[in-house]
C-alpha cells in the first residue's frame, strides 16, 4: 500500500461516496454548533421539514454573544440575547445537547470540545467557525464550515468537500524560553503569508512542536486559517493520549488502550509526501507582535514597525500603507516603543489553564500599569473553576486585571466587551483586521506572556530579558 | 437557490488586497436570526464614516459604481472569519460575481452555495480590469458560467476561468446541495452501520 499522511488516513476513513469530478461525500463525526452561524440554518431545516440526522454527534454551546460580567446580571443587548433564545429554542426543539450561558462546563466552543472528550484522534470535525482548526491539535480533520454547510451537516451528518493538499510545516529545534506557541504560529504565518497555506491542510512537526503541551498545540493549530489553510494538525503521541485519558466522552478503561493502539496508527507514514513543505528552525524564533492589520503583518519584539518602501509588490505597498495608517503607527518606531491601552488575555487562541500560568507568572508581585485597563477571560467554566483553585485569580486581581467569566469576550467584540475607538490593545487573540475588537480599535496579537508583561510596563517588552 | 448562467455588468473595481469578511461585514451586525437584509451593512466601515454619512471616496457610494453587479478586487478575498454572512451580504447589495485572483477557502464554498459566482483570474486581467472600470465607470464586462469565459465590450479582454464541473452544474441550475446528498442515503446509512459508537478511524 502507498504510504499516506495522517491527513489522507482520515479523509480515506470517512469517504462515504467519491465520484470522479465531484466534491466527497465525507461522514462528519462530530458537529459543533454556536449561536451565531446556525439560526438560518435551523431554519433551513424547519422550512424543509428535515431532522437533525444525528443529535448524538452535535453539541452546541453559547459563547460568541455572552457577557463576560456576572452571571446574575442580564444581558443588555435585545438582538444578542434573541440570537442566544433562538439557539435555545433550536437546540430544544431539535433535541441537541446544548452548553447554555448558565451551564458549569460553559466556555468557549473550541475550549470546551477537547476539554469535555469530544475532539479525538482520527475525527471528521466541523463548527460553523474558522477557528475550528483548533481540534487539529488532536491529530483530528476539523475545519471551520458556512451556514449553508452546517445546515447541510445538521440534515445528512456528511459535507461535501474537494480533497485539499497537505503541507508540511516542519519546526525543528528548541524554542528558547519565553518563546510560546503563540510565537511559534505567528512567526509561520509572518514567513508564509496570510494566503500561504490557502486549500491546504498543514501538519506540524518537527521538534519543536512535539514538545509543546496540548494547549500549546492547540494554540498553532487555532491560528492555521490565519494562514488561509483549510485545517492543521498534529499527530497524537503520549502527550495528548495523557491530556484525553478519563476525560467525559472519551472511551474509558481498556477501551481507551485499544482506542490509542488504533490512534497511534494515524501517524504519518514514511515516505509519504506533502505537496509542500516549510521549515522554521526554533532557535531562531523570537517573541512576535503584530503591528498591523492582519496577521501576517508580524515582526520580532526587537525589530521595528516596516516602512511600505520595505515591499516590492504594489499590493502590499498599498495595503501595509493603509495598515499603518489605521493603527497610527509611525514607519520605522521601535515595536517595543508600541503603548497599550487595553490589555486582553483570553480567546479560543490563548484562554487554557497553561495560558492562565504563564500569564500568572508575569503578573505576580507586579502592578498593571495606571495607563492600562486589562483583562483576563478564562476559555471555560471549568477553566476558571481550576484557576481559582490554583490561586491564580487573586495573583491577577492582586496585580490589578480584571478576571472575568468565560466566552470569546474581546477576540471579537460581539458582546459587550469592545474597544473604543483609537483604543490601542495588546491581545492574546487571534485577528488583528481593523475593528474587530471594536470599531476604530487598534488590535496587536501577542502570547499571554507578552500580553501579561504589556500591561505592566504599559508598552511592548521582550519577556525574554524582562524581570518584573 | 437562485441560478447563474450569464451577466453583463458594470464593474466596482476596489484595488485591496486581502479583503477580509470582517470588512465585508462587521461583527456587530452578524446577530440577525435571518438570512436577508445585509446588504446595507456591506463594507459598513469603508462606506460611512462615525456619523453615519457615506464616505464619498469609496468605491461602492460612487453614482458610476454603486449599481455593478460584478466587483473586482485583489488576491485572496475573503480571508478571515467563515461568516457566511458574507457573500449574503454582497448578494442583498446586488453584487453576483467577484473577480480576484485567488479567495480564501471558506468564503470560495460560501459563494457557491448562494449563487454568487467567484472567478478567479491571472493577476495581470484583473488588474486591467481594475484600471479599466476605475478609468471608466461605464466600462462593462460579461462573464458567461457555461461558457467558462470573461469579456470586454470590444473584446480587448477575453479570459477563461475554470470553476468545478460539480459547482457549475449546481451553479447553473440552483441546485441546493442538501437535496444532492440526501439521495446517497443508502451510503450514508451503510457507512454508519460500519462506526463505532466513538467514531474516528475506530471501527465498530
Amino acid at each position: 500500500m502507498a504510504p499516506k499522511t495522517m491527513f489522507e488516513k482520515i479523509w480515506d476513513a470517512h469517504v462515504v461516496k467519491a465520484e470522479q469530478g465531484k466534491p466527497a461525500v465525507l461522514y462528519v463525526d462530530l458537529h459543533l454548533v454556536h449561536e451565531v452561524t446556525s439560526p438560518q440554518a435551523f431554519d433551513g431545516l424547519r422550512m424543509a421539514g428535515r431532522d437533525v440526522r444525528r443529535t448524538d454527534l452535535t453539541v452546541a454551546v453559547a459563547d460568541h454573544n455572552t457577557p463576560t460580567w456576572d452571571l446574575s446580571l442580564p444581558i443588555t443587548d435585545p438582538i444578542a440575547q434573541q440570537q442566544l433564545d433562538a439557539l435555545s429554542k433550536n437546540c430544544e426543539e431539535f433535541g441537541v445537547t446544548l452548553y447554555d450561558r448558565f451551564s458549569p462546563l460553559q466556555g468557549i466552543v473550541h475550549v470546551i470540545g477537547p476539554e469535555q472528550g469530544y475532539t479525538q484522534p482520527g475525527k471528521t470535525i466541523v463548527c460553523g467557525d474558522s477557528h475550528t482548526s483548533t481540534h487539529g491539535a488532536f491529530g483530528a480533520f476539523a475545519i471551520g464550515i458556512g451556514t449553508s454547510e452546517v445546515e447541510h451537516v445538521l440534515a445528512t451528518q456528511t459535507l461535501r468537500q474537494f480533497k485539499p493538499k497537505t503541507m508540511e510545516v516542519r519546526v525543528d529545534g528548541k524554542l528558547s524560553p519565553g518563546v510560546t506557541a503563540k510565537d511559534v504560529v505567528l512567526g509561520i504565518i509572518g514567513k508564509i503569508g496570510i494566503g500561504g497555506a490557502t486549500g491546504h491542510v498543514i501538519e506540524y512537526t518537527g521538534e519543536a512542536i512535539r514538545s509543546l503541551s496540548m494547549e500549546g498545540r492547540m494554540t498553532v493549530c487555532n491560528m492555521s486559517i490565519e494562514a488561509g489553510a483549510r485545517a492543521g494538525m498534529v499527530a497524537p503521541d503520549a502527550t495528548t493520549f495523557e491530556y484525553m485519558r478519563g476525560r467525559e466522552n472519551v472511551p474509558q478503561g481498556s477501551d481507551f488502550n485499544k482506542a490509542v493502539a488504533a490512534w497511534e496508527n494515524l501517524t504519518t507514514d514514511e515516505g509519504a509526501q506533502y505537496d509542500q513543505v516549510v521549515i522554521l528552525d526554533a532557535e531562531e524564533l523570537e517573541p512576535h507582535v503584530t503591528w498591523g492589520t492582519n496577521p501576517g503583518m508580524v515582526a520580532p519584539i526587537t525589530a521595528n514597525v516596516p516602512t511600505p518602501e520595505d515591499y516590492d509588490d504594489s499590493g502590499d505597498k498599498e495595503s501595509v500603507s493603509r495598515a499603518l495608517d489605521y493603527m497610527d503607527l509611525e514607519p520605522g518606531m521601535r515595536i517595543e516603543d508600541i503603548e497599550v491601552d487595553r490589555v486582553f488575555i483570553g480567546s479560543c487562541t490563548n484562554s487554557r489553564i497553561d495560558d492562565m500560568r504563564a500569564a500568572a507568572k508575569i503578573a505576580e508581585g507586579n502592578k498593571v500599569s495606571e495607563s492600562v485597563y486589562a483583562m483576563v477571560v478564562p476559555g471555560s467554566n471549568a477553566i476558571k473553576r481550576q484557576a481559582e483553585e490554583e490561586g491564580l485569580d487573586q495573583i491577577f486581581k492582586d496585580a490589578g486585571f480584571d478576571w472575568r467569566e468565560a466566552g470569546c469576550s474581546m477576540c471579537l467584540g460581539m458582546n459587550p466587551d469592545i474597544l473604543k475607538p483609537g483604543e490601542r490593545c495588546a491581545s492574546t487573540s487571534n485577528r488583528n483586521f481593523e475593528g474587530r475588537q471594536g470599531k476604530g480599535g487598534r488590535t496587536h496579537l501577542v502570547s499571554p506572556e507578552m500580553a501579561a508583561a504589556a500591561a505592566i510596563e504599559g508598552h511592548f517588552v521582550d519577556v525574554r530579558v524582562w524581570r518584573g | 437557490m437562485e441560478a447563474f448562467s450569464s451577466l453583463n455588468s458594470g464593474v466596482a473595481p476596489l484595488n485591496r488586497v486581502n479583503v477580509d469578511t470582517d470588512q465585508i461585514i462587521p461583527k456587530q451586525f452578524l446577530k440577525r436570526v435571518e438570512r436577508t437584509g445585509f446588504g446595507q451593512f456591506l463594507f459598513n466601515d469603508w462606506r460611512f464614516d462615525e456619523q453615519g454619512n457615506e464616505r464619498p471616496d469609496f468605491i461602492l457610494n460612487q453614482s458610476g459604481y454603486r449599481d455593478a453587479s460584478i466587483l473586482v478586487s485583489g488576491r485572496n478575498f475573503g480571508c478571515g472569519s467563515s461568516r457566511e454572512h458574507a457573500p449574503w451580504a454582497l448578494q442583498d447589495f446586488g453584487i453576483k460575481v467577484i473577480i480576484a485572483p485567488s479567495f480564501a477557502d471558506i468564503f470560495h464554498n460560501n459563494c457557491f452555495q448562494n449563487g454568487v459566482l467567484p472567478v478567479v483570474l491571472p493577476e495581470d486581467v484583473v488588474q486591467e480590469i481594475i484600471k479599466n472600470s476605475e478609468d471608466d465607470p461605464d466600462y462593462r464586462i460579461t462573464v458567461d458560467l457555461e461558457a467558462q469565459r470573461v469579456w470586454d465590450e470590444n473584446e480587448e479582454i477575453v479570459a477563461e476561468f475554470n470553476v468545478e464541473s460539480f459547482r457549475r452544474h449546481c451553479l447553473l441550475n440552483g441546485l441546493d446541495d442538501i437535496g444532492l446528498t440526501l439521495e446517497d442515503e443508502d451510503d450514508i446509512a451503510s457507512y454508519e452501520r460500519g462506526r463505532s459508537e466513538h467514531g474516528g478511524i475506530l471501527s465498530s
